[in-house]
């Protein structure tokens, strides 16, 4: 295999060989190349196959704007990523790296028959080709698009990775440390700013790295590109490299990914694979500088067909010649300068083919006396060559006609079509662009944020311009700061001004129709789809990317955005600007969902609120369901039991004689001051005023438009204090609604509200043993049925803990809470719990709490209700305080709708073979036998076994449902249609005996 | 991340710590069982839905955790400024002359 290393050259460490693998064949590379270099150093150019038609590519390239060159590389396990561009992974001992879209071989692919089927697979062809007949759509049109949807393959296996995120507080950040980057920086740093400085690349320099020939201030580049950066080190900017800033943000939020291990053979354990940064600026400072532009002629997508500032960072940067025969074909002057490089370095370039009449006569007695031939005034119209190319067609153009052909040899051909300044992150920021008919591409007009734009970001050409803007940019935002800076001169020496022309796709002399000539490589749109597109009626740029795909790959067209545009513009007989551009959107680059998520993945991905007793549940076997963000003891099986054998016991011995439930993650709010009952009385739908001092009441929270948002128990401590508990899951939510209220409707009533929700570990203690149980450890409260009757409320202490106890039951047993400071809570527990054993004591879990409260009709707000639910809807009117003048949801309960006949009400339903339990949420009809769709009438909202009643039990919502009793409903099920008998939704002890023990 | 100020804590703190609230100057009438169906329709569900400078309210729910006003564009997500709850709306044309001022001087 032929060596394209250039001995010496560019920057990667000639006597450091690593060794890695393509497709499982060794490659000898050198450290600091990237995967394409080094596969490039061995000759070889194919690299994966193209999306649509699996036509062979290889990089065009050399950084991040990659569209060809992507592969999967492998770490380790777990560690494989696909769509990596081969442009930017630095390669290390041992790294595997496999080509992409290919079936069985790179070389070989039988996917590559699309390529002689293009015809069907042009713009549009989503829409066309799969549009009937309907029936092929699951069977032959879906399973076809999945298999060929999707760049790469999706990682299986877990990723071992952690990912680290930060904020940054900067006054300046500069994004880019090209020549311009770097001069900003200094100037901003040597106003006594504190400066960040970030580059995607994994060292600082950006062109200068590909220009090793330049001299700035007596210098070579190189060489002053190392005392500039350790100056800036010294002036304390913060460096970072291999640092992509993402998305730029409102008020100067830019997002940064910085990649810390991708390049490591064995990182440190403890070092994050990357870290999103959120860095807050004063000022920033857009340094991103330009990216070429191909030619779009047809097979300008064959291997060895690449960019020409690509083939000279090869060799500058990577000492790597990317051929030996070098054709280059170009509309700017940048290109002449990398077919010069490569002639000294060895490489025989054909020919300079300029599209320009007369290009820049220096540059021709240049290429003339390096013996090059100059073919100006020149199209290209085609290369040949399977894998790799090896002759490219030029033709001579005269008075807008192209004459006969002529064909040059050559193993690569560098294009050159212009620069198109790099104004992604400017475009996030929703700053507007203008149309440089000069430069033939958009520049940056009106800026939305404190942002500057320095270099060839903004249309300047060359290191020197790039510096001495650079460096005024810097002072600008330095000056934007209150800081005055001082302001140095830049002398460069062998610069490389240019300039260049702009085209839509090259003329040809050939059928243009069947030209492949591409523009969006990665998602394989040519010159043709575009112009079909504005045939088929397409106007809008944004209707044209659409239909083609164009520049809505994982690229975002980079490099293809505007030769689409002029191609589009000229078929729509429009200037370009009246054409417009696509939009940019965050990320720059593709970015890890790893880094995006950080630390909150598994465990962390969200908070688990446990409550003091949740250790002894879990020692005790509890199985845990979350609810709302708190894990709650779902039930507590005993060895052998499944769920349902489990709820049944701890309902029966709750019943039977006593159960303890852990009740702590109820919401709870303490409301205080002179007017706590007036503020009560408008909150609530209840009356509070008569409500006495140590009694309780169950509330009922609606919104003012009439519909339930919460309930729960309230106690009245005293005449100014009450204990709101609310909803498991209402909690916050019920505090910011009582909180708007106050803040901003009543701010003159005298009230405080606290969360109180944490501060108590509350324990619910059911079942006719409840008070044998709880009454020996009580001090200072006479517990009896006659002193502290049902829907009491005192505070006592219990076990020697001070405590607040409510008499109350959510099972319709007789019932305590009690309520402790939540640091005793675990130590109640265990003491009610030994002492409990003599009642046989069964803690459970919040399903048997459901069954329970299911069989005496309790409902749950958000299970029972859904959002449209009233009072009267969920058969709660009892607790709507008629009487008084407002309170919230008042006006809204008389809103016609709502005080409509014929409204979802809440029944029960029995099914009627008294076995099958239905399922929550199935849908109710009156007739089963209507055709389908069906008329819903309701659904239901709660289903259980129950032991007490010896049968499932059911509550639903049903239109009408209240003059519905002992009416027969369907419940349509894929097994078959249930029949069911509605019923009124109290199943046990419906007289309430049970409670007045 | 937008910065907002909190008129209260008067200081400038990150999106994170605000709760968006809804319309801004929309009250709660003395005696809404006076209101007829469509005005207290209107007060339900009626917003201006404005392209532009929108009288909002914002809670400081991890902060001070007070509801506070604010006016901010629609289209630019810019925070022209933020007041007290109960304080009566700025003049919108002040208010946008002197945005326009800070952007010309960019
Ligand atoms: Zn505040």
């Amino acid at each position: 295999m032929t060596n394209f290393r250039v001995p010496g050259r560019g920057r990667v460490q000639h006597g450091k060989p690593v060794t890695f693998t393509f497709d499982s064949k060794t490659f000898r590379g050198l450290e600091g190349d990237t995967v394409a270099s080094a596969l490039l150093a061995n000759g070889v150019h194919l690299m994966g196959r193209s999306f649509k038609y699996h036509r062979p590519r290889g990089p065009v390239s050399a950084g991040s704007e990659e569209p060809n060159a992507l592969v999967g590389t492998r770490r380790g396990k777990g560690q494989f990523e696909p769509n990596t561009r081969a442009t930017v992974q630095e390669i290390w001992n041992g790294l595997q790296v496999n080509s992409q879209n290919k079936y069985p071989s790179l070389k070989f692919d039988i996917g590559a028959v699309n390529d002689r089927a293009y015809m069907l697979f042009s713009a549009g062809f989503y829409y066309k080709t799969f549009m009937w007949p309907k029936s092929f759509w699951d069977k032959v049109y879906e399973p076809f698009i999945r298999s060929a949807a999707g760049l790469g393959v999706s990682p299986s296996e877990p990723d071992p990775d952690h990912y680290a995120s930060r904020y940054l507080h900067t006054d300046v950040l500069v994004v880019g440390a090209g020549p311009a980057g770097l001069a900003a920086a200094r100037s901003a740093a040597s106003a006594g700013l504190r400066v960040t400085l970030v580059d995607e690349n994994a060292e600082a320099g950006g062109t200068l790295l590909s220009e090793p020939q330049v001299e700035i201030n007596g210098q070579p580049a190189w060489t002053w590109l190392a005392s500039e950066l350790a100056e800036l080190e010294k002036l304390g900017v913060r460096i970072m490299t291999r640092t992509t800033a993402i998305g730029y943000y409102h008020q100067n939020m830019v997002g940064l990914c910085q990649k810390l291990t991708d390049h490591l053979k064995t990182p440190d354990a403890a070092t994050p694979r990357e870290r999103l940064w959120r860095v807050r600026a004063g000022q920033v400072i857009l340094a991103q500088g330009a990216l070429e532009k191909p030619l779009v002629f047809d097979g300008n997508d064959r291997p060895g067909v690449m960019l020409a500032g690509a083939a000279q960072t090869y060799l500058n940067r990577y000492g790597v010649r990317v051929g030996s025969r070098a054709v280059v074909a170009t509309s700017h002057d940048s290109a002449w300068y990398a077919a010069f490089d490569l002639a000294e370095a060895g490489t025989f370039v054909e020919a300079i083919v300029d599209t320009r009449q007369e290009p820049r006569s220096d540059l021709v007695t240049e290429a003339k006396r390096r013996g090059i031939t100059v073919l100006a005034g020149y199209t290209v119209t085609g290369t040949s060559g399977r894998l790799r190319v090896s002759s490219v067609r030029v033709n001579k153009v005269q008075n807008g006609k192209v004459l006969e052909a002529e064909t040059l040899t050559c193993d690569c051909l560098l294009m050159c079509g212009g620069w198109t300044p790099s104004l992604h992150l400017f475009s996030h920021t929703k700053g507007s662009l203008q149309w440089d008919p000069e430069a033939q591409t958009f520049l940056p007009d009106r800026k939305t944020e404190d942002c500057q734009i320095a270099g060839a970001g903004r249309g300047l050409w060359g290191i020197e311009a790039a510096l001495t803007d650079g460096r005024d940019m810097g002072a600008a935002c330095a000056k934007a700061l209150g800081k005055s800076p001082a302001v140095a001169s830049v002398s460069v020496g062998n610069d490389r001004p240019g300039t260049g022309v702009s085209h839509t796709e090259l003329p040809t002399d050939l059928n243009p129709g069947k030209a492949r000539a591409f523009v969006d490589y990665q998602n394989d749109v040519t010159a043709k789809d575009l112009r079909l597109a504005v045939r088929e009626g397409m106007r809008s740029i944004e209707h044209v990317k659409r239909y083609t795909t164009n520049g809505m790959a994982t690229d975002q067209g980079k490099m293809s955005n505007i030769n689409g545009l002029n191609i589009a513009a000229d078929a729509l007989g429009k200037p370009q600007p009246q054409v417009g551009l696509t939009t940019f959107r965050p990320p720059y680059t593709p970015t890890t969902f790893g880094a995006l998520a950080g630390y909150h993945r598994g465990d962390h991905f969200e908070v688990t609120r446990k409550t003091p007793i949740d250790g002894w549940a879990e020692a005790h076997g509890a199985v845990f369901e979350p609810v709302s963000q708190w894990r709650r003891a779902w039930y507590f099986p005993k060895p052998g039991e499944d769920m349902e054998e489990a709820v049944s016991r701890e309902c029966r011995a709750t019943r039977a004689s006593l159960g303890i439930f852990d009740a702590s993650t109820l919401g709870k709010i303490e409301v205080v001051g002179p007017d706590a009952v007036e503020f009560m009385n408008r909150m609530y739908t209840n009356p509070w005023t008569k409500l006495a001092p140590g009694r309780t009441r169950y509330g009922l929270l609606l919104g003012d438009d009439g519909f339930i948002r919460d309930d729960g128990v309230i106690g009245r401590l005293t005449n100014d204090r009450f204990h709101i508990t609310t909803t498991t899951g209402g909690a916050a939510r019920v505090l910011n609604m009582m909180e708007d209220y106050l803040q901003t409707e009543w701010p003159d009533l005298k009230v405080w509200l606290t969360s109180t929700t944490e501060q108590w570990s509350t324990i619910a203690l059911n079942g006719p043993n409840a008070r044998n149980l709880l009454e020996p450890f009580v001090e200072g409260l006479d517990l009896s049925d006659e002193a502290f009757p049902h829907m009491s409320i005192a505070e006592c202490t219990v076990a020697g803990f001070p405590s607040r106890l409510f008499r109350v039951s959510f099972t319709g047993e007789l019932g305590f809470e009690v309520n402790v400071p939540a640091r005793y809570g675990r130590a109640l527990w265990e003491k009610l719990f030994e002492a409990g054993q003599k009642y046989d004591i069964c803690p459970y879990g919040t399903e048997t709490m459901h069954v329970l409260r299911a069989e005496k009709g309790y409902i749950i707000v958000g299970q029972d209700t859904d959002g449209t639910v009233t009072p009267y809807d969920a058969g709660q009117g009892w607790a709507v305080g008629k009487t008084k003048p407002d309170f919230v949801g008042k006006r809204g309960l008389a809103r016609p709708d709502l005080a409509a006949e014929g409204r979802k009400q809440l029944v029960g339903l029995l099914t009627k073979d008294g076995k099958t339990k239905l399922e929550e949420g199935a849908q109710i009809v009156f007739d089963p036998n209507q055709p389908i769709p069906m008329k819903m009438v309701g659904h239901v909202t709660s289903s259980y076994h129950s032991v007490a009643a010896g049968r499932p039990i059911a509550m639903a919502l049903v239109e009408g449902g209240y003059s519905r009793m002992g009416e027969t409903v369907y419940i349509p099920m894929p097994f078959g249609t249930v029949e069911a008998t509605i019923t009124g939704t109290v199943f046990y002890d419906p007289e309430g005996e049970r409670l007045k023990l | 991340m937008l910065l907002i100020r909190c008129p209260y804590c008067e200081e400038t703190l990150p999106e994170m710590e605000f709760t968006y609230a809804g319309e801004a100057h929309i009250v709660r009438p003395e005696n809404p069982s006076d209101m007829s169906d469509e005005a207290w329709r209107d007060f339900l569900f009626i917003r201006s839905n404005v392209k532009g400078p929108h009288f909002e309210r914002w809670r400081h729910s991890h902060g001070c955790a007070r509801f506070f006003n604010a006016v901010r564009d629609t289209v630019s997500d810019r925070f022209l400024t933020t007041y007290k709850a109960g304080e009566p709306r700025p003049d919108l044309a002040s208010l946008l002359s002197a945005a326009g001022q800070s952007e010309s001087e960019k």
